[in-house]
């Protein structure tokens, strides 16, 4: 049980807001290259990601407002009609908090088979919204962006316990 | 799971009631977005708050796209001036003509005492990336409010039709590009004059002639141009080729598939027409008194 013990220790370690800012910041830069054609359909939602995993490994540090928030930006960033990450991001944050305990349980490698369908969620929640606007589904496709996004969890976890400066256990990440 | 916790540990309202609330603030955000369209200046000012992450992130294509200008051989560099050159020569022998004939065009007008034809503006503006929404087809041009950039003018490129500016930010601009589903731009059939309304198929390469009549005069390989009639694009512009008809007596309409003329998904710049195109004068003349009274009198009559 050193795992856990060292997880209970990984909760107390102080985070300052200063990174998860940075972190959203670089989410959202991340979000915005130019991506185009296949390399789009593909590409996953970092913001996403990030909001994911503060909220699963940092209880209290983020919640439903700043998730909000992200959404906002993100659906000015893309063009969309204002709410529609919004409200997905608060799907995902919802998710995140109800299942966090059962996730923390797994290794981070693990882990991608609980993020893949909360993701899949939040983008089944954008697809309503706008299949309710009046578009078309455009195909399975569409799905991609949250397998490579639940593939990219463990390095990304990795990067940013690197990024916080800890020493995480190498057994663990 | 928290809701399980000791009211000690409770922190505000549960989950759920959270996810409950910021759904419907989301819901009533998208509603009056979609709807209403009271949101703009917010949008606005959160695009300012974005601006420079966006201008951060596309920095590096665009260095490496100069970059790669920078380091063109010198083989490909004169292959390219002679091509050039070549095609400056026919494009002046064109010019002369256009010229003559504008001229001509011109006087004529003014001895009908019509108004001249469109002399408008256009601005020279860089394709940052194409949209990011997988649903829609749009692009981002380096070009805003700031340099008179306004939603509806038209975009065009060396060919044809590109699209329509949809948003206008201060320093970038959003167009909606003629294969977008929503789109719409009003054509004529260059061979005999027919008008009709093109859509965007919503996809890469794709346009629609909808609601013309099974029997109607189009062939494959028609060219369609702007009608003008819109007063968002001038008069002439090539918009798109037939490509495919399907005429089933079943349905009541053809089912016709064009292909953009321009290449919408190919340059780099585009060209904003950024004068607004002058609404033909009311041709049809004020019905003057005498004629008002007289229909009174028929409607009265009936």
């Amino acid at each position: 049980m050193s795992t856990q013990a060292a997880k209970a220790q990984e909760i107390l370690l102080p985070v300052k807001t200063s990174v998860i800012v940075l972190s959203l910041a670089l989410g959202l830069f991340l979000n915005l290259l130019p991506w185009s054609g296949f390399g789009l359909l593909i590409r996953p939602d970092f913001v996403a990601l990030i909001l994911l995993y503060w909220c699963i490994n940092w209880p209290r540090k983020i919640g439903f407002g700043v998730a909000w928030g992200m959404g906002l930006l993100v659906d000015v960033a893309d063009a969309t009609t204002l709410g529609e990450h919004a409200f997905a991001y608060c799907v995902l944050i919802y998710l995140a908090i109800i299942l966090r305990r059962h996730v923390r349980m797994f290794n981070a490698r693990e882990q991608v088979w609980h993020i893949l369908p909360i993701l899949l969620v939040s983008q089944i929640a954008i697809l309503l919204i706008k299949v309710y606007n009046g578009a078309e589904f455009i195909g399975w496709g569409y799905f991609l962006s949250s397998v490579t996004g639940s593939l990219l969890w463990p390095p990304l976890s990795g990067l940013l316990a690197i990024l916080l400066r800890l020493k995480p256990e190498p057994d663990q990440i | 799971m928290d809701t399980q916790l000791p009211p000690l540990f409770r922190r505000g309202p549960s989950p759920l009631a959270r996810l409950v609330f910021f759904t419907l603030l989301s819901l009533l955000l998208f509603v009056t977005d979609a709807r209403f369209k009271y949101l703009e200046t917010f949008r606005l000012s959160l695009s300012v708050l974005i601006y420079p992450l966006q201008k951060l992130a596309t920095a590096p294509s665009l260095i490496l796209n100069r970059a790669s200008e920078f380091f063109a051989t010198h083989a490909h560099l004169t292959d390219e001036n002679a091509k050039l050159n070549q095609q400056n020569q026919l494009n002046a022998a064109q010019l002369q003509r256009l010229q003559a004939l504008e001229e001509e065009n011109n006087q004529l007008r003014r001895l009908l005492k019509a108004r001249e034809g469109y002399q408008g503006s256009a601005a020279l503006a860089e394709i940052l990336y194409s949209g990011r929404d997988l649903f829609s087809r749009r692009i981002v041009i380096d070009k805003g409010r700031e340099d008179g950039i306004r939603p509806g003018q038209a975009v065009v490129d060396s060919v044809g039709v590109i699209g329509q500016v949809t948003r206008a930010y201060p320093f970038v601009s959003e167009v909606t590009l003629v294969t977008d589903k929503d789109q719409t731009v009003p054509v004529q059939v260059l061979r005999n004059g027919l008008r009709a309304v093109v859509f965007g198929a919503g996809e890469p390469s794709g346009l629609e002639l909808r609601y013309m009549p099974v029997n109607v005069d189009i062939q494959t390989g028609d060219e369609l141009i702007t009608s003008g009639i819109d007063g968002t694009y001038p008069y002439g512009l090539p918009v798109a080729v037939v490509s495919k008809i399907e005429r089933n007596a079943a349905y009541a309409f053809a089912r016709i598939f064009c292909t953009p003329s321009a290449g919408v998904n190919q340059h780099r710049q585009v060209l904003v027409l950024t004068s607004p195109t002058r609404n033909p004068e009311n041709v049809i003349a004020e019905p003057s008194s005498k004629t008002q009274a007289k229909t009174k009198k028929a409607k009265r009559g009936n």
